[in-house]
């Protein structure tokens, strides 16, 4: 018994650590970014505010080009989001569903993307771009965005399309519905949390894409905050607390869509590890 | 089999396929990401290979020069520096990662209160854009406000400081990648965990297995599937690091892909080496990738 209860003890403080090493970053820099400026420099650091502040918020929503960069995140995520789900799910509707020739060139060819550097095309595509005026416009990097999470749209629908019963389709199908109207009558509803589970994951990855931004755009106008907020670094030089309210800014609404969506989350990231 | 009776089982097979209605949805459904993947990564590919073999600028197209780009790619000491700091970078960062990873899979594989909590702790520095999270650590790692700096010097490890020192630079990187990707590694390992059935190590047990022979002999054989998998991944995804070098070194810090960046953006000069460098990437990273499915027999089931 007392063997078992010192293992239990272990376990738990082994959690604790576990939990707060994951979690440290975000509350240290969150600290960061609401104490006063003395407080931020002062030696040895505080460890938990001494006089709590929101000027560094005012500061950074009172930035227009920080504004200007939540706007084009979400304008950019949002547009990846839905045009990645309306074609990876037709797609996946016939993998999952309909027989034909040529499914496993076509899966091996999709699921090629994930192998894929995208570094490596960020050349030609940007003379490309250049060369039709796509350059620093929201739609250089919501192509590219969408072709490189397509991927991972497809395979997660596949899979959930899958788990669906057959008879509901088939029923529609006897009813004289056409392979269509069985997937936008039938299938979408049905398959709605699932849908939802990979709008999720689509929105994070567009949030978070760097290198094709980071290229392909060239001022403010268009420039999501994953490349506004490192050149922070730059205007805001020695306003570190400006930079740290920019940073937990961006991050929370991640963070809270997480924890309201773990379950799903985590379902639909081993969905493809487990089978593979 | 003469050419003619090939055309017609060839147009027979076609005329097969396209005139059961179901089918022919079928090819107009997946057709359309078919199309945009063709046109946006491997037709790119392709003429990226044609301008790493030309003296091509951004804004012109050149002449042929054969693998003059690839000579001077090599003879480059930015190019030398981004190689052996990417290879260091992978090597140690998944290594690490896929050891604490395993330890953590193996440890809450259990049922256990605050399943939740954890889970969503795994996840939070998943969720994070990596930029994000190396401007937060980049706060921490700071000269005057950085907690971890602070530490460091408090208790004598270094006394210079981090941001401003390679070596200490990519140590940090390293850190801050199996900060932020060993969680994902765990998850992943322990969706694997989780499918080995229980009865097996009841009979282990029974058969008088210790702790290290059901771990070596069982775990490890059953878990080589999902270990393959999650090694792979993070291998190829550290092995094109961009986003955490460029944000935590802020151009400090080279790798492979800095340097086709730094081609591609920076210094017109580089063009030409910095495709170069890219096609490297491309080819390694599939030699990478062939590797773990040859030598290393992973599945890549992509059938049901």
């Amino acid at each position: 018994m007392g063997r078992q209860t010192l293992n239990m003890v272990l376990f738990y403080v082994f959690l604790i650590i576990f939990v707060l090493a994951s979690i440290f970053p975000l509350l240290w820099v969150f600290k960061m970014s609401i104490v006063t400026k003395s407080e931020l420099f002062a030696t040895p650091p505080t460890i938990l505010p001494q006089t709590p502040t929101s000027a560094e918020y005012a500061q950074i929503f009172g930035d227009s080009a920080f504004q200007r960069a939540l706007i084009n995140s979400t304008i950019i995520a949002s547009v990846t989001t839905v045009i990645c789900l309306f074609f990876g799910s037709i797609a996946a509707y016939a993998i999952a569903r309909l027989r034909f020739r040529f499914k496993g060139t076509v899966m091996t060819l999709i699921l090629a993307i994930s192998f894929f550097p995208a570094v490596a095309i960020i050349a030609p595509l940007f003379v490309q771009f250049s060369q039709t005026g796509l350059i620093n416009t929201y739609w250089s990097v919501i192509i590219t965005d969408t072709v490189f999470a397509l991927p991972l749209t497809i395979w997660l629908l596949v899979a959930f399309f899958r788990e669906l019963p057959r008879d509901l389709e088939d029923a529609a199908k006897v009813d004289g519905a056409t392979t269509i109207q069985a997937f936008r009558k039938v299938i979408v509803p049905l398959a709605a949390p699932g849908v939802f589970t990979t709008a999720i994951l689509t929105f994070i990855y567009a949030w978070n894409e760097f290198l094709f931004a980071n290229t392909f755009l060239f001022d403010q106008s268009t420039q999501p905050v994953t490349v506004v907020i490192p050149n922070f670094a730059t205007v805001y030089t020695v306003d570190y607390g400006a930079q740290a309210a920019a940073a937990v800014v961006v991050t929370v609404p991640l963070v809270i869509m997480v924890l309201i969506f773990q379950r799903r989350i985590v379902s639909g990231l081993t969905a493809g590890a487990v089978k593979g | 089999m003469t050419t003619a009776s090939r055309e017609k089982k060839g147009r027979s097979w076609f005329k097969e396929e396209f005139r059961d209605p179901e089918r022919r949805t079928a090819y107009y459904m997946v057709l359309p990401s078919l199309v945009i993947i063709l046109a946006i990564a491997f037709y790119p590919i392709l003429y990226g290979i044609v301008l790493s073999l030309t003296d091509s600028t951004v804004s012109s197209f050149g002449s042929f020069v054969g693998v003059e780009n690839y000579v001077e790619m090599f003879q480059d000491p930015d190019f030398r520096e981004g190689l052996s700091n990417t290879l260091i970078f992978t090597v140690v960062s998944v290594a690490l990662e896929f050891l604490l990873g395993l330890g953590i899979a193996l440890a809450i594989n259990r049922a256990f209160r605050g399943r939740g909590l954890v889970r969503a702790a795994i996840l939070v520095p998943w969720a994070f854009p990596t930029v994000i999270s190396a401007v937060m650590w980049r706060l921490m790692f700071q000269n005057q406000v950085g907690i971890i700096q602070y530490v460091a010097n408090a208790v004598g490890l270094i006394s210079e400081p981090i941001l401003s020192d390679r070596t200490l630079l990519l140590i940090a990187a390293i850190l801050v990648d199996v900060w932020k990707t060993t969680p994902f590694m765990a998850l992943l390992l322990l969706a694997g965990l989780q499918t080995i059935p229980g009865d097996v190590y009841e009979a282990a047990r029974v058969d008088g297995a210790n702790v290290m022979q059901r771990f070596f002999q069982i775990t490890l054989p059953l878990l080589k599937g999902a270990i393959l998998v999650a090694v792979l991944f993070r291998t190829l995804d550290s092995y094109r690091v961009y986003d955490l070098f460029w944000a935590m070194g802020q151009r400090e810090l080279t790798s492979l892909s800095t340097f086709v960046y730094e081609g591609v953006r920076i210094s017109q000069l580089q063009f030409g080496p910095g495709n170069a460098a890219a096609i490297f990437i491309f080819v390694t990273s599939f030699l990478i990738a062939l590797f773990f499915i040859q030598v290393l027999g992973m599945r890549t089931s992509t059938e049901e």
